[in-house]
Formats: structure tokens, C-alpha cells, sequence
């Protein structure tokens, strides 16, 4: 049997969905018998989530001050002892789980697997390397635990329903002080799609040429519920804010639509979409290489294809 | 402060279409281009202007990998580093392997900083911060877009999923380098020739104590499944008609 510790990731008061998607891929270990750990302040709200999804058979909450904000530094050490006698221990691989769980992996002593993308058995996953272009299958020893970081583009969310258990852990472990919190400046919360999450995204690139011709990319993306995603050149020149990155060093992610709109194709922004299962390009080079992973391509300039495309869509 | 280490990987070149050994054994390198690891310059070039503005006395710029990284570290001592160390091993060391290297070295160097990148582009791991400073018992600021050293602190502000993250850490720590942290410097021609002239100190990993041995063991490597060939459409209407037939709009 595996026992599967995966640690939750919120904002506390709401479970990530990447943690929904850590839950199905712990899933597709042979025997896995699954627990979520909640460190947070008040962690009830976020456990009840966690408890409810499918797959979950046990939640165990980490109540405390210093939980408030994650820092790898603080939970390191928590992580380490509450996994005692697990088998696994997963995080996702955002910027939450990239930055926790390889601290945890050298405490334990033990390599990480990053990115998981296929569980091919117990002690074996496939990851990408190179920018998606090579996939490698590594093995891991089965006598020492496993810590992986899951790659959420390649597993649903994790199904409702579920009822697991909920008991509180307490912790006895030597904190550090020597990193803390000051700030987090998050975009302000709209009603539009999460990026990571979203069934559509409608992407722009430099060829918007300006912050106000990016209003289009968002009217488009409105129009038909999508979430906006930017590639680095496009968030480099200041038409739209960092986090909606698309791409090997930004957000990968896997939509059933993705349409990208003026942006050229380079390798790292396509290592970000390859798991979509639509794509979309709008470029007015017919030789730019997002036509070779588009589904639809259309050689157009884009400040006349996108209003067309929003009148045409009522 | 005194002295920051940067980390300073050979890996293939951004710009070059990796392909796969047909045999499955790994990537094909023979005849490839070289180069720094992007975010290592990016990390050699924040801790530049930390010693340019007078908060630190010197940089170092560690490798670890074969001799030919020596001409990466030659890049890195143009661009500006004062001397460099390689970790001489043939292996292909994991980013475990690569953090007991770099603790060895700091062991030796009393370092105030370690920059890193926040990924190697071959690999794409993004582990080897994150283990430094667990193994050094330090504190770590991952994926740095702004750095302010603030006498025994650092100011580090942070981008993450959700935004943008400032924390303080006390020094010594390690920094790994985000994409929007600054613009790395071009290297100039007199530059090329001054660095030939820097230090650069070869070590063996094995005088480090540091084993080569890997614990993952590599099974297979092969392409990325292929995506299906597409259609190019006409116009607006023709896609959008495509669109609507799949239910997508
Ligand atoms: C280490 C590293 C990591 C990176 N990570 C990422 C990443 O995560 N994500 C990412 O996106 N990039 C990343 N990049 C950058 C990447 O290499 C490209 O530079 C970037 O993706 C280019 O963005 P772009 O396509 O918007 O711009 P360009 O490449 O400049 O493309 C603009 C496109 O718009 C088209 N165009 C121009 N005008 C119009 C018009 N009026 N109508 C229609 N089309 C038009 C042009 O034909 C062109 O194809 C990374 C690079 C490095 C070195
Ligand atoms: N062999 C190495 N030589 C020098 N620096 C390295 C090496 N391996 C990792 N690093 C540093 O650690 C960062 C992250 O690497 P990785 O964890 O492999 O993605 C790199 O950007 C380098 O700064």
C-alpha cells in the first residue's frame, strides 16, 4: 500500500484546485490511501474542502500562527515530521509546491521528482524536461520515501463528494526565524476565470503593441468566458501583469480551448499549452511556428480578426 | 558584505530544437550549442550590481559539471565575477547532488549570498535553491523579481501564482533568480580578454567528500506525443463555424 500525504494549497479560506488535481494523480498510485494536510492559521474552512473530494480517506489540519503565510523555511520542518510513515509525500508544482517541496526532499535526504505528468507505477513517473521536448520516466527507490511535485495540466481536479476525516495534528518542531512575511500585492479578485483552472483561455502577445490594445485580449476572453493568459514578451513590455505568464517559466496549463492571439510560438510559451485540447492561433505570419501545434490556424492581423470575431459571437 | 556565490550551469542553448536519441538513452549533445543557463546570468548579473552599488566585495561564480564548463565560467568572469570555482564530475549530477556540492563550497567560502537560477533549462528541476539553502539551514527567497540588501537582511519580493510576494530574509541566504529580476549585461571584447586572466580554481567533486551517484534511476527518454496536424481556416466566420461545431463557443 502507498500512503500518499499531499500537502493542500490555499489562500485560507479557499483549497486550491491544484490540489484537487494532486489528489487525482496520488489517486492513480496502485493502493494509494490518500491524506491532505492543511497547515494554515485556522485551517477548518480548507479542511472541509479538502475532506470533500473524492479519493481524500483522511485530512489532517495544522493549526497555527505561523502557518498564516506560507513559508518553505516554517513548513518545511512540519512537513518533514508530519510525514513520518508515509510512503509519498506530493505538492503541486506551482509556485507554492516549487518552493516547499524541495526543501522538504533535501531534509529527508532524498531526491524529488518535479513535474510529475504520468504515474507509471508506484516508484515511477514521467516528467518533461527540456521545455516539454524530451519526456523522461524515472524511477525511484521504493525503500525510501518518494517527494514529487505534480504537474496540474496532466490530472483533472479531484471529483466532489468525498467524506473524509478530519483530525488536528500538532507539531513539535524547531521553527526558523530567520525568513518572514511583509506583503502580498495580489491582482485584485475578478470575476473572470482562474488562469491554472479555466476551460478557455484567449492569450495575447508583443503584437498587441500596447497595455490599452490588450483591453481587446480581455473583451474577447469576457465574451466568451475565458480566462487571459500573455506570453512573456507581452508581460515583459507591460501590456498585462506577471502572473498571467503562459509558458515553461510561467503558468503551464491545459484548457479545452486556447486561443493565442498575436504571439509567435516560441518553444517556451508552447511547452505552457501542448495539453490543450484546442488551440487556436491568430498571426499574421503564415511561417510563425504556432501554426504548427494549432488546431485552427488563421493568417490575419489580429486588430481586425478579434473585433470580427466578438461581433460574429453576438 | 563580503562575498556572493552564483551558480553558474552549462546547458544546451535556449534556442536550440532538443531532440531525442532515438535509442531512448537521453538528448542528443554532441554538436550542440552551449551556454549559460539563462537565469544564471540573470543571477550573476543581480549580484553584479549588488557589488556595484557597494553592498558586497565579491562575486564568485561556482560551477559544477565537466571541463568544458570552464567556458561558461569564462563567460561568467567576463561579464564580471572576480574568479570562479568549478566542481570538476562527469556525471550528471541531481539537483541533490548539485546542492551537496555547492555546500561543500560554501563551507570552504562563507559565503553572505547564494544566487541561483530558479530552473535549469535542461532539466527544468527548479530544485537546487531550495535544497542549498534547506541543507544549509538558511533561508531561501525562490523566484526573485526584486532584490534590497538591507545591512544583515535582504528584501525580497517574490512572483508567485498569485501575484507578487515580499518577504525578509536574514543574511546569509539564498536567492533563486525569476525571469523579470533584471536584464543581463552584454559582454564586450576586452571584457573576453580580462576574464582569461581571472582565477578560476578546479576542484574534483570527490575531494568535496560529494558523491556522483544518482538515486533516480533514468528509464526511458522519449519525444512528446506529437499533436495532430491541424487546419488552416480562411477567415473569422470559417473559424468561428469550426468553434461552434465543437462546441467551444
Ligand atoms: C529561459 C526563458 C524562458 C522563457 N519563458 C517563457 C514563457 O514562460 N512564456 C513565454 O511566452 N515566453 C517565454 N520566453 C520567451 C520566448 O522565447 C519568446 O521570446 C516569447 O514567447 C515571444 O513572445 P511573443 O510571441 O508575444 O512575441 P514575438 O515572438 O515577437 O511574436 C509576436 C508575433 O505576433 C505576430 N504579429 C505582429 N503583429 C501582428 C498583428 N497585427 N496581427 C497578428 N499577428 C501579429 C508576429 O507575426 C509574431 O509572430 C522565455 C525565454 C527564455 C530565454
Ligand atoms: N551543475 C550546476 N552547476 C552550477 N549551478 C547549478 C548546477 N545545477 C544547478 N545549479 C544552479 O541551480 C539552479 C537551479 O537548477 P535546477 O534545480 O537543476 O533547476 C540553476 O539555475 C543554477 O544556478
Amino acid at each position: 500500500m502507498s500512503k500518499i500525504l499531499v500537502i493542500a494549497e490555499h489562500d485560507g479560506s479557499r483549497l486550491s484546485q491544484a490540489t484537487a488535481r494532486c489528489v487525482t494523480c496520488a489517486s492513480q498510485v496502485e493502493g494509494a490511501d490518500i491524506t491532505v494536510a492543511v497547515f494554515a492559521a485556522d485551517p477548518a474552512a480548507v479542511a472541509a474542502q479538502a475532506a470533500a473530494l473524492a479519493g481524500v480517506a483522511s485530512v489532517v489540519t495544522v493549526a497555527a500562527a505561523h502557518n498564516a503565510h506560507p513559508l518553505a523555511a516554517v513548513l518545511a520542518p512540519q512537513v518533514v515530521k508530519l510525514a513520518a510513515g508515509y510512503t509519498h509525500v506530493f505538492g503541486a508544482s506551482t509556485s507554492f509546491g516549487k518552493d516547499l517541496m524541495p526543501r522538504v526532499a533535501a531534509l529527508l535526504g532524498v531526491a524529488q521528482i518535479s513535474d510529475a505528468m504520468a504515474v507509471e507505477g508506484a516508484y515511477r513517473f514521467k516528467r518533461p524536461t527540456y521545455a516539454g521536448n524530451a519526456i523522461v520516466t524515472l524511477e525511484a527507490p521504493a525503500d525510501r520515501i518518494l517527494v514529487a511535485t505534480v504537474r496540474t495540466a496532466s490530472f483533472e481536479a479531484a471529483a466532489g463528494g468525498g467524506s473524509a476525516t478530519i483530525r488536528a495534528a500538532s507539531i513539535d518542531a524547531a521553527l526558523p526565524g530567520h525568513t518572514r512575511f511583509v506583503s502580498i500585492s495580489a491582482q485584485a479578485t475578478t470575476d473572470r476565470p482562474e488562469l491554472t483552472s479555466a476551460a478557455k483561455v484567449v492569450s495575447g502577445g508583443r503584437a498587441l503593441a500596447s497595455k490599452e490594445n490588450f483591453e481587446l485580449i480581455f473583451s474577447l476572453a469576457g465574451k466568451i468566458g475565458a480566462a487571459v493568459g500573455a506570453s512573456r514578451a507581452a508581460v515583459d513590455a507591460g501590456y498585462a501583469s506577471n502572473e498571467l505568464q503562459v509558458g515553461q517559466t510561467g503558468k503551464i496549463i491545459a484548457p479545452e480551448l486556447y486561443i493565442a492571439v498575436g504571439i509567435s510560438g516560441a518553444i517556451q510559451h508552447l511547452t505552457g499549452i501542448k495539453d490543450a485540447k484546442t488551440i487556436v492561433a491568430i498571426n499574421k505570419d503564415p511561417e510563425a511556428p504556432i501554426f504548427e501545434v494549432a488546431d485552427f490556424g488563421l493568417v490575419a492581423d489580429l486588430f481586425q480578426a478579434v473585433p470580427e470575431m466578438q461581433k460574429a459571437l453576438g | 558584505m563580503r562575498k556572493i556565490l552564483v551558480g553558474i550551469k552549462r546547458v544546451v542553448d535556449y534556442n536550440v530544437r532538443v531532440r531525442v536519441k532515438p535509442d531512448g538513452s537521453g538528448v542528443v549533445t554532441d554538436g550542440v550549442k552551449m551556454s549559460v543557463n539563462p537565469f544564471d546570468e540573470i543571477a550573476l548579473e543581480e549580484a553584479l550590481r549588488i557589488r556595484e552599488r557597494g553592498e558586497a566585495a565579491e562575486v564568485v561564480a561556482v560551477g559544477i559539471g565537466p571541463d568544458e564548463a570552464q567556458q561558461q565560467l569564462r563567460t561568467a568572469l567576463a561579464m564580471g565575477a572576480d574568479r570562479a570555482i568549478l566542481v570538476k564530475t562527469d556525471a550528471a549530477l541531481e539537483p541533490l547532488g548539485a546542492a551537496k556540492a555547492f555546500l561543500a563550497v560554501i563551507a570552504r567560502e562563507n559565503p553572505d549570498l547564494v544566487i541561483v537560477g530558479k530552473q535549469a533549462i535542461d532539466d527544468d528541476a527548479a530544485q537546487t535553491g531550495p535544497m542549498i539553502a534547506a541543507l544549509w539551514e538558511r533561508p531561501q527567497a525562490t523566484f526573485a523579481s526584486k532584490v534590497e540588501i538591507k545591512g544583515a537582511t535582504a528584501l525580497v519580493t517574490r512572483e508567485v501564482d498569485a501575484g507578487l510576494e515580499t518577504i525578509e530574509v536574514d543574511l546569509p541566504a539564498v536567492i533563486s533568480a525569476d525571469l523579470r529580476l533584471n536584464e543581463p549585461r552584454y559582454v564586450k571584447l576586452p571584457d573576453i580578454m580580462k576574464a582569461k586572466k581571472k582565477p578560476l580554481d578546479v576542484i574534483e567533486l570527490a575531494a568535496l567528500g560529494v558523491s556522483a551517484e544518482a538515486t533516480l534511476k533514468c528509464v526511458l527518454v522519449e519525444p512528446p506525443k506529437p499533436r495532430a496536424k491541424g487546419i488552416m481556416v480562411k477567415d473569422v466566420a470559417e473559424l468561428i463555424d469550426a468553434l461552434q461545431k465543437r462546441g467551444l463557443v
